[in-house]
């Protein structure tokens, strides 16, 4: 019955529903877990990876982490064909402001601009949306560190923390439990692979499986990104300890 | 053959404008404001073609005003401001028939408490200054300028080298400018003073 209403984006349903928007957001909650939490000194971000074989050759970049701008990254969680065409669309946008304004773009403000971009797919006709949610990890000057998603329908939303992707709910409700708004960076990330370590379905985690990202303020007040080498990553596993930690509870 | 002034004190902007609006040799008005506000701590002084500038003018005060809008109230700072109408002159200065507009832009920076003046010409040179001038006016009161300002003036000092420059003016320049409109930026905003 339902089946009228798919084939086309821009159709409601009888219900008021847009079946192709839902399908795309079904086709995340498959995707792997990517969460991002906001400390007091820094955003993490940090996701699963899902394509582990052992003959894919690293080229060194992460696979589903990204750099918007000076002050921006991003974690996708969906399709990283459609994910790239958006995160290009976004970086011109961040230059094209900082050309015209000589200032970086403010989070939102880009964000917006992005997710102008997804409602416009659920409502002009003859295509399909874009099948990717964002994790949003950012700094500006009036509002410092900020966590944003947004998601195929267009709408966006500022957090402390969130997960998108498979299992969000479950690792949602984790960081729900254990966040604390005083976290710093170091214990936001912590709370992230330990969070990542109940929500992936793999018993021993590691950098091959995870991918990390941090925004913080460097000593010059300037916003330092990295995007975490798989040997700091695995050092960050050990150090902690959490793997361990979580094994005993 | 408007006069524009500009110059940068202490804690605020004092902008300068002439009261006559000229056509050939009559003056059309004697209470012509060169201004435009373009959001609460940005001003947009104007001198240059007729008709040219208050559409440049207005059309710059409609994008910062879109802008406000757009970002929930948050508001441009003066350097920003300053470069989108150097990029909207220089984009127009590239097209088929090209503003002839010359502007002084006072702003107050909220964030830094720090208040600027920038300069900017038809071609979209653009200059932060302490203070500035366009056209005739410049050639009388750069000297003055040079010779009297001091980087640490108040207002009151700050009126006071405006004075001087208008009465240098009236007594060299050979038209009625009908006097001057003085609006001062500051932390609180735009007002208007009288010299």
């Amino acid at each position: 019955m339902s089946r009228r209403y798919d084939s086309r984006t821009t159709i409601f349903s009888p219900e008021g529903r847009l079946y192709q928007v839902e399908y795309a957001q079904e086709a995340i909650a498959n995707a792997g877990t990517a969460i991002g939490i906001l400390a007091a000194d820094g955003v993490v971000l940090a996701c699963e990876k899902k394509v582990t074989s052992k003959l894919l050759d690293k080229d060194g970049s992460a696979e589903k982490l990204y750099h918007i701008n000076d002050q921006m990254m991003c974690a996708v969680a969906g399709m990283t064909a459609d994910a790239l065409i958006l995160v290009n669309n976004a970086r011109v946008t961040a230059q094209t402001h900082l050309k015209t304004y000589n200032e970086e773009i403010p989070c939102e403000l880009l964000i917006k601009r992005l997710c102008d971009v997804k409602q416009g797919y659920t409502q002009h006709g003859g295509l399909r949306p874009f099948g990717v949610s964002f994790l949003y990890a950012g700094y500006d000057d009036r509002y410092q560190f900020q966590l944003y998603t947004s998601n195929p329908s267009g709408n966006y939303s500022g957090w402390k923390a969130t997960a998108i992707g498979a299992n969000n709910s479950a690792a949602q409700t984790l960081l729900k439990k254990d966040y604390a708004s005083d976290m710093s960076l170091r214990g936001a990330c912590e709370l992230a692979i330990k969070v990542l370590s109940k929500t992936v379905d793999s018993s021993n985690l590691n950098s091959d499986k995870l991918e990390f990202a941090t925004l913080s303020l460097g000593a010059d007040g300037r916003v330092v990104r990295k995007i975490w080498s798989e040997l700091d990553v695995d050092l960050l596993i050990k150090e902690l300890g959490v793997l361990e930690k979580a094994d005993e509870e | 053959m408007d006069i524009i002034l500009g110059v940068r004190l202490q804690d605020c902007t004092l902008v300068a404008t002439s009261k006559a609006a000229t056509r050939g040799i009559s003056v059309l008005k004697a209470n012509d404001d060169k201004t435009r506000i373009l959001n609460t701590h940005n001003l947009l002084a104007y001198t240059g073609e007729a008709g040219d500038t208050v559409q440049f003018a207005e059309y710059i005060q409609a994008n910062i005003q879109l802008y406000l809008m757009r970002e929930n109230d948050t508001e441009l700072s003066p350097k920003a401001t300053a470069l989108f109408v150097r990029n909207q002159l220089a984009t127009s200065l590239r097209s088929r028939k090209p503003y002839q507009v010359n502007v002084l832009i006072g702003g107050y920076d909220t964030k830094t408490d720090v208040p600027a003046l920038s300069w900017i010409d038809y071609l979209g040179t653009h200059v932060e200054l302490p203070y500035a001038a366009h056209g005739y006016a410049a050639f009388y009161c750069s000297s003055l300028f040079d010779r009297h300002y001091r980087k640490d003036m108040d207002l009151e000092a700050g009126l006071d080298l405006l004075r001087m420059c208008v009465k240098e003016l009236e007594m060299r320049m050979p038209i009625d400018f009908k006097g001057v409109y003085v609006k001062v930026v500051g932390k609180d905003g735009v007002r208007a003073i009288e010299l």
